[in-house]
């Protein structure tokens, strides 16, 4: 049974039904990483999006467990040119099925890439009926992807990290466990009012889907977390610290998505290759009149990859330090911010 | 400050150190040269690109010893030492280097890796300690230096173990031992093997699966993967001997993670800067883990993930080793990313090995840890059925539909033995046993140890091809497993063209796509491509006038890496004619499938489906095949009869050429004396034909690379013996013991330009390949060499062909016969062209293009004093089973070139380093039937410890002709040549010059 995937720029791409669930609209973005299929399926920044994924083959080393970055399938349809059996009972196919999202096989993800390339990241619309309507958009999506009541996480006695959870994944909040914290994952719209009666040490603003601008109303409220205590800001968390501090933000032509985006330590010219999966980034330029300085950028087109605020402890990291699926060295993003909570300064000031 | 950089190369091509040497070291030169570096390049062998003039500043074609390089850097004085592109001959050369106090003598500082991590890696207890201190787990294992410090660890550990020699070359002398006999036996053989007596004794952890990261890491420490390779074949067979796909199939995101986490550990901990090779063994069902082998230097496995990604790593690594960054250094294939990047990709790579089985009687096909491949065939496809049955084809496996015909008949006993001690064979016997349904692929799992992933990929197979194929949906998904028009014929029962006609009746046809290292992620302008089913084409045929080179595919006995020597000096001349150059080729080993040097590179096996696939898409008519060796020749009729056109060549040339009673015609016709000989059909064809022409003579059948299938028949006996193993029709010619001699022209179809004439120093009857020759010749009268040169002038005119051309005699008496007419580019075009200076093969290429000989030759020829001597280099050790006897059938892997006042060479036999010890020996030790020396019974039991060559050559001493070549005996089995030997003892080591300075005729000989 073949199914097409339609652009917004109106150029189709046909496919082959491996679901019994058919319709599906939301942005579609692609994934050039060859392992890691688990963990971006489950990631919550990846909500409401149809994902594309470039390697061929998807599914051929089936489930693992302990990989969901979420309990659950989050995107919103998925394109693969082959969904693999691996000959083992741990099966993605049958997983995408029970989950109700719809599978495009069969699609020529290679073309699709290149005319994201060409007319950006956009919507489109899974379907087998060509007459379906179009509209829709990402708006209000943090709110499905947030956790609606307090959880959580460890009994670390290092300190006390609160997560202001935009779409939060797992090993983020995991990453911060095992360096020794009690992690309290709290719903996105969480007043510093609240937050302080929580006696947090440190605070993370987690990754989540969407455009940052459509959160302009709670910056204020992030600025006044942020200035209060030591603070992490992950993907989203970035960028909503970058805008509340002043900065910037636009949509890039089409985004950093995938396991090998190379980034430099602009302080000490090192550089690490980072899991990144983002449609909008903060401009260079506009760090400038901010008290966020440039602390990471992009090797290839030299993008903002993360700032330090000049005066408090603030760290912000465009790319994803806790990998899963991807690189390991970013990893060292979570040391840096357990010694600025243990420390109390910004250690890369 | 000014570098003057020795880059020491890889020596003669030998199984475990192929072609990828000649890649990595051609780059690196090029990358030292852009940089500003003064490149002084040491390497023996001479059929390599790197030791073209144009690629070193210096260039020194010298025997690889100790003594040679200590006199090259006295000459030069180079600065630096780069010692990590050549292989494990280059390190071995390096650090005697070191420990001969050369380097610290004359200041010299190494690129790159430092000779302690070099040394961190290669000797096995250091590995071990460093291992141990970054928490990596290791299996368990200790190193001995003698037979009894065995007792400990089979007493502790027991068996099965591995043994796994030092400092050796594709793991020579190691193997898996399975009882604790076998395990002395091994051991000592691994001792004798090891250049410094030591060996790794290691638990066995045969049946994990088996991963290797190929990692890149700059001084500033910054580390990328460039790619992930896992192994079909579970631990215990060679990486080299195994299938590999790229990247790795069977591992989560998570695992995939520790293994690069771990990898960056172990290059940042040894302090690698350059590339670095790591192997690793992985549990079939659990996260855990061995370390198997770390190799910091550029490797065969660097240069297929190279090509299976489009990454130059030789290049980078180059640079990187200069001091630059990852992050400094722009992206060749994207142009606008940087190097600091890990490549993504949206296809599947297959790598099959080539192995030389075939050629021999006898052979012991089983595989283990040491390594027995001679080349490899690569493919890229969308699924793994297809990237596998590409790169299978390319390697010439038999597929008839699925597996060869005689599984499909053969006993389930026999398909078994193929799989319970792994052979070659191994997943075509799966193959056949699941289609035959003897077998299950759960049971199957079981007995290989094979995962269920690629077990449930041949199911996908034998499935596949027993569907009704006349379906469109049938027929696409068969071509998207890689199904060629003929495998769906052969199981249709109809032709190959019908399947094509009924294809394109369906709108099927193939795809180009790029190689572009992002997954299409960055634009990309790389001019590199490989075709597949799915998708769409990437592919935009040019504009200038074209012309597709058909390489020489997988490196193998008889047709090895002097073909790609020149099929690439073909590109370069058509180039220079302003002619758009498309090159095809599978070979992921060599300098043509790099994509800088054609226009275009296709990725493609060399079968007439794929070619003709890629001449469709690229609109091109011409084709220039006969620098590809027998692959192109054997391409010529199909291509004809398709509507190509061959430059310079016809397929009925080529026929008249190879049909021995159409060749004997023409030569009769010109006059020329040919040796008697007949074709046969059947076995009372040949006895009476033998009759006729009287004993001793020669059979064999045409179209063969390397004397495949000869035999020279000397008593009735023989032919008693011999007559079994024929297959008919037969070609049978008196053998004529004479004295033989070669010629590499270029012919322009009316005049023929003879550079140099090759003399042979062993008797005919010695496959040339496997033979030592001289030039200019020293036996043959100048009376002679005139005449020959005569019948080369009267063959020229009567030839209708163009290009380089190679023609064999015999001398015997006064007779002059012809012995072979090659109408292509041969084994020995390299040598000569380096020995002359002569650019003959772009000289080759024009004339096939039309041009004339008198626009293409200089008038002044070169003036000669001096000799050139080629010597064969044989991978005797690694394959056991074969006697090291030189015949009709070529045995050699590589070559050896050296220059010399005098007609011997005393460095006759060295190829190393690793042979020093070999050539300190001074002992001879002759069978039976050397009058002339001694003549003594030799059985097992004769000791070679402290010999350094054997003449023996009767039949009944091949145990102890393989005896000595395990303790690094030469074997001379030919009478001429311990005569030679004899007199190469007597000889002087004579001064080194380069190439350079004797073409300008400032050095001599030349």
């Amino acid at each position: 049974m073949t199914g097409t995937v339609t652009l917004q720029s109106g150029q189709q791409f046909d496919g082959t039904w491996e679901t019994s669930a058919r319709f599906a609209k939301g942005e579609v973005v692609f994934f050039t990483g060859m392992t890691g299929y688990q963990e971006v399926l489950t990631d919550p920044s990846y909500a409401g999006q149809i994902v594309a994924f470039t390697y061929p083959l998807i599914g051929q080393y089936g489930l693992t467990e302990g990989a969901s970055e979420s309990a659950d399938i989050q995107v919103a349809g998925v394109l693969v040119q082959t969904l693999a059996g691996n000959g083992a009972a741990t099966d993605l196919k049958d997983w995408l099925e029970q989950s109700g999202v719809p599978v495009l096989s069969d699609v020529d993800t290679r073309s699709l890439v290149h005319a994201l390339r060409e007319h950006g990241d956009q919507w489109g619309m899974m379907t087998s009926d060509l007459d379906a309507s179009f509209d829709g958009d990402l708006h209000q999506i943090t709110e499905t992807v947030s956790t609606p009541e307090y959880v959580r996480h460890g009994d670390g006695t290092n300190g006390h990290i609160v997560c202001l959870d935009f779409g939060v994944k797992t090993s983020m909040v995991q990453a911060m466990v095992e360096r020794g914290y009690t992690v309290t994952v709290v719903p996105f719209d969480t007043t510093a009012a609240q937050v302080h009666e929580l006696a947090p040490t440190g605070i993370l603003v987690s990754n989540g889907p969407g455009d940052p601008r459509d959160l302009v109303d709670y910056l204020d409220n992030v600025r006044e977390v942020a200035l209060a205590y030591p603070t992490l800001g992950i993907c989203m968390g970035h960028q909503l610290l970058a805008l509340a501090f002043g900065c910037e933000i636009e949509k890039q032509t089409y985004g950093h998505r995938g396991s090998n985006h190379p980034v430099r330590n602009v302080q000490t010219g090192e550089v690490w290759m980072t899991s990144q999966n983002h449609g909008y980034v903060v401009t260079r330029d506009s760090l400038e009149a901010t008290p966020l300085e440039l602390l990471f950028e992009n090797v290839n087109d030299l993008s903002v990859e993360g700032t330090l605020h000049r005066t408090v402890p603030i760290l912000t990291a465009q790319f994803h330090p806790e990998a899963s699926p991807g690189p390991k060295e970013a990893q060292a993003i979570f040391d840096r911010f357990d010694e600025m909570i243990q420390q109390g300064v910004n250690v890369y000031a | 400050m000014h570098k003057k950089v020795l880059v020491i190369g890889s020596g003669p091509i030998i199984i475990g150190q192929a072609a990828e040497f000649d890649y990595s070291g051609t780059q690196a030169c090029q990358a030292l040269r852009e940089a500003g570096c003064e490149v002084v390049l040491f390497n023996s062998n001479p059929a390599t690109i790197m030791t073209d003039p144009g690629i070193a500043d210096h260039t020194y074609i010298e025997a690889m010893t100790l003594e040679k390089a200590e006199w090259i850097i006295q000459t030069e004085r180079p600065t630096h030492l780069l010692a990590t592109v050549g292989g494990q001959t280059a390190l071995n050369l390096a650090l005697a280097l070191d420990e001969a106090g050369v380097l610290g003598q004359y200041g010299i500082n190494l690129l790159g890796t430092s000779l302690e991590t070099i040394r961190d890696g290669e000797d096995r207890e250091r590995f071990k300690q460093k291992m141990n201190e970054l928490g990596e787990p290791l299996p368990i294992s200790t190193t001995i230096e003698s037979i009894d410090a065995l007792d400990h660890f089979i007493s502790e550990t027991g068996v099965p173990l591995i043994v796994r020699p030092a400092f050796t070359l594709g793991g020579t002398g190691g193997g898996i031992a399975e009882t604790v006999d076998a395990a002395y036996t091994l051991a000592k053989r691994g001792l004798e093997a090891s250049p410094i007596s030591q060996c790794l004794i290691e638990q066995s952890i045969a049946g994990y699966k088996e991963f290797e990261y190929e990692v890149m890491r700059d001084a500033n420490g910054t580390c990328i993967i460039v790619c992930n390779m896992e192994n079909i074949d579970p631990v215990g067979v060679h990486t080299g001997d195994s299938v590999v796909f790229a990247p790795a199939q069977t591992l989560s995101d998570a695992m995939h993670q520790t293994l690069r986490s771990a990898s960056f550990r172990i290059v940042s901990a040894l302090g690698v800067v350059g590339g670095c090779n790591i192997q690793f063994a992985v549990h079939p069902t659990e996260d855990a883990y061995y370390v198997i082998e770390v190799n910091p230097r550029v490797s065969r496995s660097s240069a297929l993930a190279s090509k299976a990604t489009g990454y130059p790593i030789a290049k980078i690594a180059t640079r990187l080793a200069l001091g630059e960054r990852l992050d400094d250094c722009i992206n060749p294939v994207t142009n606008g990313t940087m190097a600091s990047f890990e490549p993504a990709l949206d296809y599947v790579t297959a790598k099959v090995p080539t192995f030389p089985f075939d050629l021999f009687n006898g052979t012991d096909r089983t595989l283990g840890p040491q390594m027995k491949a001679t080349g490899e065939s690569m493919a890229m496809g969308k699924t793994l059925e297809e990237a596998l049955q590409k790169a299978w084809r390319g390697a010439g496996v038999e597929q008839r539909p699925l597996y060869p015909s005689w599984m499909a008949t053969a006993d389930a006993a026999a398909l078994y033995a193929e799989i319970s001690a792994p052979t070659d064979r191994r997943l075509l016997a799966c193959l056949a046993l699941l289609d035959r349904g003897i077998a299950t692929a759960s049971q199957l799992e079981a007995m290989t140890g094979i995962a269920p992933h690629f077990m449930t990929m041949f199911e996908r197979l034998v499935t596949t091809i027993k569907m009704d194929l006349s379906t469109k949906g049938n027929l696409l998904q068969a071509k998207r497993f890689g199904f060629t028009d003929a495998q769906i014929a052969q199981q249709m029962n109809v032709t190959a063209d019908a399947v094509a006609a009924m294809r394109i009746e369906h709108d099927i046809t193939p795809v180009y796509q790029m190689i572009d290292t992002c997954a299409a992620e960055f634009e990309s302008r790389t001019p590199y491509f490989y075709g597949t089913w799915h998708g769409t084409s990437e592919v935009v045929p040019g504009e200038r006038p074209k012309v597709a080179i058909i390489g020489s595919g997988p490196i193998r006995i008889g047709q090895g890496i002097e073909f790609d020597y020149s099929s690439v000096h073909a590109v370069w001349a058509l180039q220079k004619l302003g002619v758009e150059t498309i090159m095809i080729n599978n070979n992921p080993e060599t300098v043509s499938t790099d994509f800088t040097v054609a226009d275009k590179l296709y990725v493609e096996p060399l079968t007439i489906e794929d070619v003709v696939h890629v001449l469709e898409a690229e609109g091109c008519q011409d084709v220039l095949i006969q620098f590809g060796g027998q692959t192109g020749i054997s391409l010529a009729h199909a291509l004809e009869t398709k509507g190509y056109h061959l430059l310079g060549a016809t397929a009925d040339v080529i026929d008249q050429m190879e049909d021995r009673d159409r060749f004997y015609q023409f030569l009769d016709e010109i006059g020329v004396a040919h040796i008697p000989g007949e074709e046969v059909r059947s076995v009372d064809d040949l006895t009476s034909a033998i009759h006729r022409l009287g004993y001793p003579c020669v059979v064999r059948p045409s179209y063969v690379i390397g004397g495949k299938g000869m035999y020279i028949i000397r008593t009735a006996a023989d032919l008693h013996q011999i007559e079994p193993q024929l297959t008919y029709p037969l070609l049978v010619d008196a053998y004529v013991e004479g004295r033989e001699l070669e010629v590499d022209c270029v012919t322009d179809g009316k005049t023929v330009y003879v550079p140099a004439l090759l003399e042979q120093i062993e008797a005919a009857g010695v496959h040339s390949g496997d033979s030592t020759m001289i030039l200019p010749p020293v036996k043959t009268s100048f009376a002679q060499q005139t005449k020959i040169e005569a019948i080369v002038q009267t063959i020229g005119q009567a030839l209708a062909y163009k290009g380089a051309l190679n023609i064999q005699f015999v001398l015997k008496g006064d007779i002059i016969y012809v012995l072979e007419i090659n109408p292509r580019a041969s084994r020995t075009v390299p040598i000569v062209s380096k020995v002359t200076g002569e650019p003959l093969i772009e000289w080759a290429t024009l004339a096939a293009v039309g041009q004339e000989l008198a626009t293409i030759v200089p008038d002044v020829r070169p003036v000669w004093s001096g000799y050139a001597i080629k010597t064969p280099v044989f991978s005797s050790l690694k394959l056991p089973g074969v006697d090291p006897l030189t015949g009709p059938v070529m045995r050699s892997t590589g070559e050896t070139l050296q220059f010399s006042m005098t007609p011997y060479v005393s460095e006759r036999f060295c190829y190393d380093a690793t042979t020093t010890r070999v050539m300190n020996r001074t002992e001879i030790v002759a069978g039976q039937g050397w009058s002339s020396y001694s003549d003594q019974a030799l059985d097992e039991t004769t000791e070679f410890q402290n010999v350094s060559v054997l003449f023996s050559n009767v039949p009944e001493e091949q145990t102890a002709r393989e005896a000595a070549v395990r303790n690094g005996v030469h074997v001379i089995s030919e009478i001429h040549l311990a005569d030679y030997y004899q007199q190469a003892m007597q000889a002087e080591p004579m001064s080194v010059r380069s190439l350079q300075t004797m073409q300008t005729g400032e050095g001599l000989p030349l």
